[in-house]
């Protein structure tokens, strides 16, 4: 599905991302804990197309990503720390843009289903700027899902989400696994990020740090080898 | 078509979004009403002077009232980092150049449009020539600083001086432009023949089209993270 090959980013003189290596497969959930600074938004954003690596190859469903970018990007959704909305226009009227942009059919009837899937359906004719940073991030990830994408890349998504957010995001997450989308999600949450996780990874000073599947860990366990890989510092 | 509808659908976005706020167009139109009282102020409407100063006095305006929209045109994609969500929507960086630059020179013309009534109005100014002449010169003039202007807006947006930064690297690169519109024009109020205006027009027209192709094979490498 995702073939990261030494993966290298430098800006100026300074190397953010050394050499990073990583194999995803179709349909696993992957999340990655790291200290701020590690690196890990950096990974995120270069394999999601989103910025170029200084070096490295990446190759997503056998295309390569980095020359024929545009072939696979729609195969990809983001969230982000920032929700990519447009403040002026209402959650229906993002939504088909975006959905214009990807040149989805039946367009009404996806942003229906979609703001109905993350709660908003209510909502749908309200402008963004009204909108609490809880909501927000739940059209943002209406907004990711839009286009059925195979890889969902996701930064820090529970940052700043209210508890029915939380919900309405472990679920689309949780449909999403069911559905053997790929993910690749950023947390710092040891609990949340372990819940549906098929395999976790610790970045730590641009280095892939660890590597383990999930399946065993307890938000404990998690927490004290994120402690040792990283010599004890806390994040 | 998919590449057309695109850039509609980004247009329609700006649009949309201006219509609602009107952020852009109202301060460029407040913007413009200014300058042309202060011109109206500082030349008697029936010197000979305001013969020759008058095509100036018309660019002036516009130019420096179309930086005001230039500079607002990227900026609202900053906010919550909307171009990212273009970039990872497939988006062909063309197309936000020509979605841009179309929504530029909407807002433009808009302003124009009021602008040039209130410039003849106030300085009592009595055109010899061809209006529809005239309407073309603008058209082409205000293509071409669209075109320009909209792909060094893009260049300038990630500097943190970018409202400093986009009339230092603009007006070189417009100069051309500038003489021939206010050349074009100042021929055209007169009354000019064909042969005194067709080469003004030539080089408006031909840098239209070298500056709307040239930043539109360029703006990968602009908008490239």
């Amino acid at each position: 599905m995702l073939k990261a090959e030494n993966i290298t980013k430098k800006i100026g003189n300074t190397t953010i991302l050394h050499g990073i290596d990583l194999n995803i497969a179709g349909g696993e959930f992957i999340t990655v804990f790291g200290p701020n600074g590690a690196g890990k938004s950096t990974l995120l954003k270069i394999l999601s197309m989103l910025m170029k690596p200084s070096s490295g190859n990446l190759t997503i469903n056998g295309v390569n990503a980095l020359k024929d970018t545009a072939r696979v990007r729609g195969s990809v959704g983001v969230i982000s720390h920032r929700t990519f909305l447009y403040d002026n226009l209402t959650a229906e009227e993002n939504l088909e843009f975006y959905g214009r942009m990807y040149g989805i059919d039946n367009l009404r009837d996806r942003v229906t289903e979609v703001l109905s899937e993350v709660g908003l359906e209510l909502a749908f004719n309200d402008p963004v700027r009204i909108f609490s940073r809880g909501m927000q991030q739940r059209l943002a990830i209406a907004r990711a899902i839009l286009h059925r994408p195979e890889i969902l890349f996701l930064d820090e998504p529970y940052t700043g989400l209210d508890q029915q957010a939380v919900e309405i995001l472990n679920s689309v997450l949780a449909r999403l696994s069911i559905k053997d989308r790929t993910v690749f999600m950023i947390t710092h949450n040891f609990e949340q990020g372990l819940d549906l996780s098929d395999r976790i990874l610790i970045i730590n000073k641009g280095r892939l740090a660890f590597t383990e599947k999930a399946k065993g860990f307890t938000p404990d366990k998690l927490k004290k080898v994120y402690m040792e890989v990283l010599g004890g510092a806390v994040s | 078509m998919r590449y057309f509808a695109q850039v509609r659908a980004l247009l329609w976005k700006d649009l949309v979004s201006e219509l609602r706020t009107k952020e852009m167009v109202s301060s460029m139109l407040i913007f413009s009403f200014l300058v042309t009282v202060v011109f109206s102020f500082a030349f008697e409407p029936d010197s000979d002077t305001i013969k020759q100063v008058f095509p100036g006095i018309i660019w002036a305006a516009f130019i420096f009232t179309g930086i005001l929209g230039l500079n607002r045109s990227f900026i609202n994609e900053k906010g919550n980092d909307c171009i990212m969500g273009l970039m990872s929507a497939a988006v062909d960086k063309g197309v936000i150049f020509l979605g841009k630059m179309t929504g530029n020179f909407i807002f433009m013309t808009v302003m124009e449009a009021i602008t040039l009534p209130v410039l003849f109005v106030l300085f009592d100014y009595r055109m010899k020539g061809s209006p529809i002449l005239l309407i073309i010169v603008v058209v082409l003039g205000t293509l071409g600083f669209a075109a320009i202007g909209t792909f060094l807006s893009a260049l300038s947006v990630n500097t943190s001086n970018s409202e400093v930064l986009l009339p230092i690297i603009l007006f070189p690169l417009i100069t051309p432009l500038l003489i021939a519109a206010v050349k074009a024009t100042a021929v055209i109020l007169a009354g000019g023949e064909f042969a005194e205006w067709s080469n003004w027009l030539t080089i408006l027209l031909a840098y239209d089209i070298i500056f709307t192709v040239i930043p539109w094979f360029l703006v990968d490498y602009v908008l490239e993270v």
